[in-house]
């Protein structure tokens, strides 16, 4: 098997991300992380009337974000990486939004 | 063509790493299939956990009251300690896929070792939380459920528990496969297996172990930190 | 070296040398190989014994349907009949056996690839199936099921008593299964294309299993923790879909339908994929608006998940979400519609070969059609108050899944044989199979669409004394069917032996997969091709064989 020129130039754009994260960061996030919880606990013990859920629920995302990016090296990957993120959660929303649009427009009577 | 040639690939890469498979062309392809397929799994992790939150959402709106009061039920003290300890867990996590891309085999063997460890105590504290619930009577069936403080919502309650030991358990079920991973993957790094050159490995148990985590980031407040609409708190 | 080539791809591996079948012997090479070719013939036989199993039902009811009253089942024991066939048909036959058998096999190969980007998990979903199929086949055994493929709650949780358990966990099993497939395709379609191969230049066989693997991945898991949910349920026996505690049955429907209907396209889309293979191949064309082609697979894929409560009008959902539902079902009808008009196109004043592979691709085209529009039928609100839970929707579907996936798997099965098996099998034998299969099919179910519109229920056992007409011509037109589907059983697994050898290619097709040896090397290519053409590139390859000709 002679031509192995052929094999060896396409291959040189699969090179790994070799990026290694600063310690600092990790720290960091790590503080942020920790800061999270105890902010959620903290707003679940007073009254906040209908901001309950939607702060408990922003507080949450934040911290899965910052998982994501940091801890899980999304903000270095492949744009590919990215739209696989974005679109699992955006087809779970389908799921939430077209179920919700039955149970919430129930009680909208045409009678 | 003859048989020499079959086997031909094999020599076609001179400094052929031990863990590079015949079929990929270099270790940076490997590399990236082998994340893209983990993100892959990842997205059916989200839509399989995202189903059961979905109908916990529906009822969560359909019968407030019965969720306050149940989440009341929780212990959250609990819930915060092991929300802190899977947090830890994953920058330990984190840090043994750094170590393992400066080629510090001790370091990563020591990170992976604590990930174990918090992981450990964040299972034993679910088991603890479990025993209670089941002391207290909180167990849906018939024979095993036996709260009836407020009998007017109990049936809601008994809904609620029933989607709290679906979702912690097969949250907890998630844990204990990748302790069990963990485990393997200790040896593997003990060995000397992980590098700059190859530690996609390391990598790929780190995204699960966080996904692990960021289910745990949703479940804590949905599950133990719900105010009641009406202002009374247990 | 038999038959015509074309570009510069080096022909390797010359007939008599070794293959992927010959390489290694035994029992074990074969239960332990990563080799996606040796994984592909697994699921070959373990696919068609589901076949046979599920096409048994289907006879066993169809013999109770001769007469109006029920005489040779008990009710209970139909009950099981249909849904043990609904189950296997669909989990274990029309889901896997596309992609699982004809993907496996030929997608690496015309991506210019070794092999899958994960062969252990290949073959690991390989043994879930079996897995998955052991404890169905157990389930069967022990007594079977009754509660229809759909599990409906709160029959399939509170009152049933047959082993709901067991086979909804056979069917959490082999979502995985599927889920692993899926997975698997994707990747490999991502990282492991031949230099040169750009996604214009894919066949679009690839684009529609690309598709179909972000169906499998995006839809599966949520049937799996709605099964998980409804065993918990079962198992402790009060639950989540129970409305005695507020649980909301419908809320299962719901769930069950976000996997349900997208696995129609599961289904679908990979047989519209053998059918654009099909038809450039035997038309000597490009197919026309190959890019259309290429993105309605995956607007069908992505349209496929908005609308899946269509299967809930009746169920007592809000009527301003049905409207909704309705209104984005027809929309699916677009890129299924756009796929049909172009391969009419590409028919058009083409030199049509009229092979076994074309001919049931050309009752592909038109059976799919009519399940398509009967589909809209269905998806117009009103109408499907009056059909609802009939024949004609049980005509509609099979028209969709028999008559669409069916069909091209057949179409798929006869085109890549020679390239499977290296030998060719007898056309005769074959074109007379194919006309039995779309004879037999359409007086099979026809009538069934006629019996819904006048009313007859679906899964009864007996019905009323004016539809037996209709029924025996059905169980007629099935018998006719099940003819057409043992045949090449028959002249298929004859030609292993005694058919004449295919060569390189047989078809004079163009795609990678023509162009190494039938059957292939255990690598596929000798060495890497290297793209520079595009998919389908006949003018090109007409081309050459005029100068061949001259020379
Ligand atoms: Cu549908």
């Amino acid at each position: 098997m002679a031509d192995i020129s052929v094999t060896e130039h396409h291959h040189s754009d699969h090179a790994p991300t070799h990026h290694v994260t600063p310690l600092w960061q990790y720290l960091l996030v790590f503080f942020a992380l920790a800061v999270g919880t105890v902010l959620t606990v903290v707003a679940s013990r007073f009254d906040l009337g209908m901001w309950n859920t939607p702060i408990a629920l922003f507080i949450a995302t934040v911290k899965a974000t910052l998982v994501i990016l940091f801890f899980m090296h999304v903000i270095h990957s492949t744009r590919l990486t990215w739209v696989v993120v974005i679109g699992s959660f955006l087809w779970l929303g389908v799921l939430f939004v077209l179920t919700f649009a039955d149970y919430l427009t129930r009680s909208w009577s045409l009678y | 063509m003859s048989d020499t040639t079959l086997h031909a690939h094999a020599d076609e890469h001179p400094p052929h790493h031990p863990f590079l498979q015949h079929h990929f062309e270099d270790l940076g392809q490997q590399h990236e299939a082998s994340t893209l397929g983990m993100w892959m799994f990842l997205t059916t992790e989200i839509l399989f956990f995202g189903g059961v939150l979905c109908a916990y959402w529906i009822y969560r709106v359909m019968y407030p009251a019965a969720w306050a009061e149940a989440a009341s039920l929780q212990n959250w003290q609990m819930g915060a300690i092991n929300t802190i300890v899977l947090i830890i867990s994953s920058l330990t996590m984190a840090l043994a896929v750094r170590a393992s891309q400066l080629g510090q085999r001790m370091g990563t063997v020591v990170m992976l070792v604590l990930t174990l460890l918090f992981g450990g105590i964040f299972l034993g504290v679910k088991g603890y939380e479990y025993s209670v619930h089941f002391h207290e009577g909180l167990f849906p069936g018939a024979q095993t459920f036996t709260w009836h403080e407020n009998p007017a919502l109990a049936p809601q309650v008994q809904l609620f528990m029933a989607f709290y030991f679906t979702m912690t358990g097969l949250h907890a079920i998630h844990m204990v496969i990748g302790a069990g991973l963990l485990l393997w993957f200790i040896r593997r790094a003990w060995r000397g297996d992980f590098g700059p050159e190859y530690y996609a490995p390391v990598e790929i148990m780190g995204l699960y172990w966080h996904f692990v985590d960021i289910v745990w980031i949703f479940l804590f407040p949905f599950l133990y930190l719900i105010h009641s609409a009406g202002g009374h708190h247990g | 070296m038999s038959s015509l080539t074309l570009h510069d791809v080096r022909i390797t591996g010359a007939e008599g040398s070794r293959n992927y079948i010959n390489d290694e012997y035994g029992a074990l090479s074969w239960l332990l190989t990563k080799d996606h070719k040796r994984i592909a013939i697994l699921y070959l036989i373990s696919i068609t014994i589901m076949f046979l199993l599920g096409g048994s039902f289907a006879v066993i009811m169809r013999v109770e349907l001769l007469t109006p009253e029920g005489d040779l089942l008990t009710s209970d024991t139909y009950n099981k009949m249909f849904t043990l066939h609904g189950i296997v048909m669909i989990f274990f036959f029309l889901i896997p056996v596309i992609p699982a058998i004809l993907g496996n096999f030929i997608l690496p190969i015309q991506l210019g690839a070794k092999d899958f980007a994960f062969p252990k998990i290949n073959l690991l979903s390989w043994y879930l199936y079996i897995f998955a199929a052991a404890v169905g086949l157990y389930v069967i055994i022990t007594g079977g099921v009754d509660t229809g493929w759909t599990f409906y709650t709160p029959f399939s949780t509170q009152y049933s008593n047959t082993h709901v358990i067991g086979v909804t966990f056979a069917g959490f099993i082999a979502g995985f299964s599927s889920i692993l497939t899926g997975l698997n395709f994707i990747v490999t379609i991502h990282r492991m294309r031949a230099p040169g191969l750009t996604w214009y230049r894919l066949p679009l066989f690839v684009w529609a299993l690309y598709a179909t693997s972000v169906v499998m991945l995006l839809a599966t898991p949520v049937l799996a923790i709605t099964l998980v949910m409804l065993m918990f349920e079962r198992f402790t026996g009060i639950g989540i879909f129970n409305p005695a505690i507020g649980g909301d049955p419908v809320l299962y429907q719901h769930m069950f339908w976000f996997y349900s209907h997208p696995a129609v396209y599961i289904m679908i889309l990979p047989a519209m994929g053998v059918a654009s293979e099909v038809v450039a191949a035997f038309t000597r064309k490009k197919i026309f608006g190959y890019r259309f082609v290429a993105f309605s697979s995956l607007g069908i894929a992505f349209l496929g998940f908005l609308v899946w409560a269509h299967h809930l009008f009746v169920a007592g959902i809000s009527v301003y979400s049905a409207l909704i539902f309705a209104f984005l079902s027809f929309f699916v009808a677009v890129p299924s519609a756009i796929k049909v008009f172009n391969w009419t196109a590409t028919l058009y004043k083409a030199s049509v070969s009229w092979a076994t592979p074309m001919l049931y691709i050309l009752g592909f085209i038109g059976l799919f059609t009519i399940g398509g529009v009967t589909g809209l039928f269905l998806a117009a609100l009103g109408l499907d108050i009056h059909v609802h839970d009939t024949y004609f929707v049980v005509a509609h579907f099979h028209y969709v899944m028999v008559g669409g996936t069916v069909m091209a798997y057949l179409a798929g099965i006869h085109y890549w044989w020679p390239k499977i098996t290296g030998r060719m099998y007898n056309e005769f034998w074959a074109r007379l199979a194919a006309l039995l299969v779309f004879v037999g099919f359409n007086l099979t179910f026809f009538p069934q669409f006629i019996l819904g519109y006048l009313g007859m229920p679906r899964r009864y056992h007996a019905y009323a004394p004016e539809f037996q007409v209709l029924n025996v011509m059905s169980t007629a037109g099935a018998s006719i069917l099940a003819v057409g589907y043992a045949l090449p059983l028959i002249y298929l697994g004859f030609s292993l032996r005694f058919g004449r050898k295919a060569g390189v290619n047989p078809w004079g097709a163009v795609g990678l997969e023509w162009t190494t040896s039938s059957p292939p090397p255990k690598h596929n290519f000798e060495e890497t091709p290297v793209v520079t053409w595009d998919a389908y590139d006949y003018p090109a390859m007409m081309k050459a064989v005029g100068e061949t000709q001259n020379v």
